[in-house]
């Protein structure tokens, strides 16, 4: 198991490395005039352009200059600088103040999703075809199919202004009940989904033979469902919310600016749009680490929910 | 066996709890209602705070709490002293500045002429890459701190007379210099901001330190807020409001919802999604004031097929503005019939005069002798929200010169400039103006001048530039004002660019503050909002 984790680590750094090549080679062809894009519709002065370029290296073009440019970026990412955005701001300050408010909003999103959606889940499995299974089949649908461009507003003005049970918004230094309503709107489209995958693997596994052996055995209807169904239903769960906490935390773009919480989603969404490659590859190189450990996570519980499953 | 077990069913609900923990502990900053003396007001994360190097709204709007201006504007738009006791000059080209006695910064200095002198240096010297350099480009020696290794660090036409007095000399006879000191990049810094002779502190502009009538409470923090209080030391009228919070949105939709909620105090622009219903909303704290913003569509001179004048004239009579502003912006833009902008002193309605009027019958009947092209291309930049006005100018130029017209998106502005100085084929494309200080000027030079700094279509016309010129070199404003009208009507015969709407301030206020009033620079009265008791 050791030795397993540590390959899969050592595995880590070298997706690490290859993602922020790929990332970092994107944002460079894709670069049009990251000045021109900073000072929006205002024309640019000779002094400024000149100081700009300079600063950041923007006149090295071409093959030569894409690697001279990521190897300088490597080269102070190995010392533990990320760099500077183009307003001078240090990258490595933006993901400090940015990744703790992300954090945060994706574990309410996914506990969200986990209490609900599982709990639901196993009862809708257990009842199949039932009042309750119906009416939560229609409602994921529903969720399903609203996007969160729609939901995330929706939510907002009913739930924050017209009757005003949460904050509207949540701001930088949010307390739990202000990440709440984010949360849930975030967490819901994972809610939905765990929800449908819990239900089909209950209901599945209830018909399995060990089952019926439990059954017949004669063990109580209870511990049957909490301990062996719930437990072999659990492993496509745990499969689709590890890879969910990565999404969670990247794709919260548009849930992050409706609700104004300035986290990643945010700082990824203002780099692409100013062009501002070192700060999307420095959150991008932060989020293939987070998809490369929740990933090792999952792989791990894996063992834990099913003892027949070893790694060496 | 069992191990396994008991781990499986501690981790889940640890890393919930964990969770949660992690959750309650964030503290109580941001979402609550503002206290009762504090008013919030909505910004964007400003991208500067150093006066020299803020060039866009939302750090203007921060540093005008800071820092007092030499001059402000009066309710004709015309220079009043404010810091400064007097700006006086006899040739136009040797500025005598004065400063009112008893002015501090925020950490107890005393504001004296050579904190002035020190701010502009820095200002103009090239490889401080300050945005507002080019303010200073008018004053003698401005040349000497350019290019990558420049001659000097100080310019020549800077020279300090006494404490309270100095002098500042132009390479030329400007008469709108008093104008242009409103701007922010006029105001002083304190020896506290600089590190050495010439060089800023890195963390001044986390915690600018002004002579204004607010001053920081802590520091900047990003994507958050910025919170300043009320200086008791400033010599002129106090503020009303005791602080003021800026508190930073990424989207003006979730500063609405704020607003909405009472949340917000103060929303100096209503996002255009909500302008159908925020009339409704708001009642009478949904207000409007002028500003100075003019929206137009360019001509590429190097497009022969724009060439004729009458072409132009013949496009510009093709499209009823007041339809447009009405039905896309709902009246939160007024239809531009001029040059320059209505808030300026020396404006008048209707410079364009036939040109500016909706007339299809005779748009088409000129746009048909003078040859037009069979189909034209209107660009815009897609990340504006342009997309909704240009598809209406389109259709209605299609329906009323019979021509096929259509709109075409540039992802950015950055790009849609490019294709323009490639000489690509972009058609007619749209172009807007905020000005910096209100002089004709301001418009006249930047945008029809043959090197204007946004003249990116290339108009250009000698007698135009020399009216322009003899304007800004003109004695008395009267004059000056009387040539750049001269130069006006020019554009109003050559037609290099179509005016269409000229923007205001629309903007909303929460039912806990009173007297929120708007400049034409979009930023909200500082010394004016207060909190409704």
């Amino acid at each position: 198991m050791f030795r397993y984790i540590l390959r899969r680590l050592l595995q880590m750094v070298l997706a690490f490395f290859g993602t922020t090549l790929i990332v970092y080679a994107l944002m460079f062809a894709g670069q049009g005039d990251p000045i021109q894009a900073l000072a929006g519709e205002r024309p640019v002065t000779a002094a400024q352009r000149a100081y700009l370029t300079e600063k950041y290296h923007l006149d090295a073009t071409g093959v030569g200059g894409f690697f001279y440019r990521y190897f300088d970026y490597i080269r102070s990412l190995l010392q533990g600088d990320l760099g500077q955005s183009l307003t001078g701001r240090k990258i490595g300050e933006i993901l400090q103040q940015a990744w703790p408010v992300t954090v945060k909003l994706a574990l309410i999103a996914l506990a969200v999703a986990v209490i609900f959606g599982v709990t639901a889940g196993v009862i809708a499995g257990i009842r199949r075809a039932g009042i309750f299974d119906n009416s939560t089949l229609v409602l994921t649908l529903l969720v399903l199919g609203i996007p969160t461009i729609v939901l995330a507003p929706l939510a907002q003005f009913f739930l924050g202004v017209k009757w005003q049970l949460f904050p509207p918004t949540a701001g930088a230094e949010p307390d739990f009940y202000a990440l709440l309503l984010p949360g849930i709107v975030l967490g819901s489209l994972s809610l939905a989904t765990a929800l449908r995958l819990t239900r089909t693997s209950v209901a599945e596994n209830l018909r399995s033979d060990y089952v019926r052996t439990a059954r017949s055995k004669g063990l109580l209807k209870r511990r049957i469902v909490s301990v062996h169904v719930l437990r072999n239903s659990l492993i496509p769960v745990v499969t689709f919310l590890g890879v969910e906490l990565g999404n969670l935390m990247s794709g919260a773009i548009i849930t992050e600016g409706v609700f104004n919480i300035p986290g990643v989603g945010f700082n990824l969404f203002r780099g692409i749009r100013t062009e501002d490659g070192p700060l999307v590859v420095g959150i991008v190189s932060v989020l293939v680490v987070v998809y490369l450990v929740s990933n090792l996570v999952v792989d791990v519980l894996y063992a834990v929910l099913d003892p027949r499953i070893r790694y060496e | 066996m069992r191990v396994r077990r008991l781990a499986a069913w501690t981790a889940l609900p640890l890393a919930v709890t964990l969770g949660l923990a992690a959750c309650g502990s964030g503290g109580d900053g941001g979402s609550g209602g503002s206290g009762s003396d504090t008013v919030s007001i909505q910004i964007a994360e400003p991208q500067h705070l150093v006066p020299t190097n803020t060039t866009e709204t939302s750090g203007s709007q921060v540093v005008s709490g800071l820092f007092s201006p030499l001059v402000d504007y009066d309710a004709q738009n015309k220079p009043v002293e404010v810091a400064a006791e007097s700006v006086t000059s006899t040739d136009n080209k040797a500025w005598t500045i004065k400063l009112k006695d008893g002015f501090t910064f925020h950490n107890g200095e005393k504001v004296t002429s050579d904190d002035y002198i020190n701010a502009w240096n820095y200002g103009a010297y090239a490889p401080n890459g300050q945005g507002g350099s080019y303010f200073f480009e008018k004053i003698a020696g401005y040349e000497d701190l350019q290019g990558e290794h420049p001659k000097a660090k100080t310019m020549s036409g800077l020279k300090k007379l006494d404490d309270l007095t100095f002098q500042v000399t132009l390479s030329a006879p400007y008469i709108d210099f008093k104008t242009m000191l409103g701007y922010n990049a006029f105001y002083p810094l304190p020896d506290a901001a600089f590190s050495a002779p010439g060089v800023l502190k890195s963390d001044y502009e986390q915690a600018p330190i002004g002579q204004g009538p607010f001053k920081m409470k802590g520091t900047w923090q990003h994507d958050s807020k910025i919170e300043v209080e009320r200086y008791d030391a400033y010599p002129l009228d106090k503020p009303k409001a005791k602080n003021i919070e800026f508190r930073i949105y990424q989207q003006l939709t979730a500063a609405y919802a704020d607003l909405l909620a009472d949340n917000l105090d103060v929303l100096p622009t209503i996002p255009t999604e909500s302008l159908s219903t925020a009339q409704t909303d708001l009642g009478d704290r949904y207000q409007t004031s002028p500003m100075s913003s003019f929206q137009f569509l360019a001509f590429p001179t190097f497009d022969k097929d724009f060439q004729n004048p009458d072409v132009r004239k013949a496009i510009s009579m093709a499209i009823d503005r007041d339809e447009i502003t009405k039905s896309i912006f709902k009246n939160s833009q007024q239809p531009a019939r001029s040059f320059v902008s209505p808030v300026l002193p020396g404006y008048r309605d209707n410079t364009a005069g036939a040109a500016g009027e909706f007339n299809p019958t005779e748009a088409k009947r000129l746009y048909q002798a003078a040859g037009g092209p069979a189909k034209i291309t209107i660009s815009y930049n897609g990340d504006g929200g342009h997309k909704d006005w240009v598809d209406a100018t389109a259709n209605q130029l299609k329906a009323n010169l019979g021509v096929e017209v259509v709109g075409s998106a540039e992802p950015k502005f950055a790009d849609l400039l490019n294709k323009v100085e490639k000489k690509q084929p972009v058609g007619m494309f749209r172009l807007g103006w905020v000005m910096d200080y209100p002089s004709m000027e301001d418009y006249l030079g930047p945008l029809y001048s043959t090197n204007g700094s946004s003249n990116y279509y290339g108009y250009s016309n000698k007698e135009f530039d020399r009216l322009v010129k003899e304007g800004s070199a003109a004695p008395t404003q009267e004059e000056a004002i009387k040539k750049y009208q001269q130069a006006e009507d020019i554009l109003a015969k050559d037609m290099p660019v179509i005016p269409l709407r000229f923007g205001e301030n629309v903007f909303g206020h929460s039912s806990k503050v009173k007297s929120v009033e708007m400049d034409l620079f979009q930023r909200v009265n500082l010394l004016k909002v207060e909190a409704a008791s």
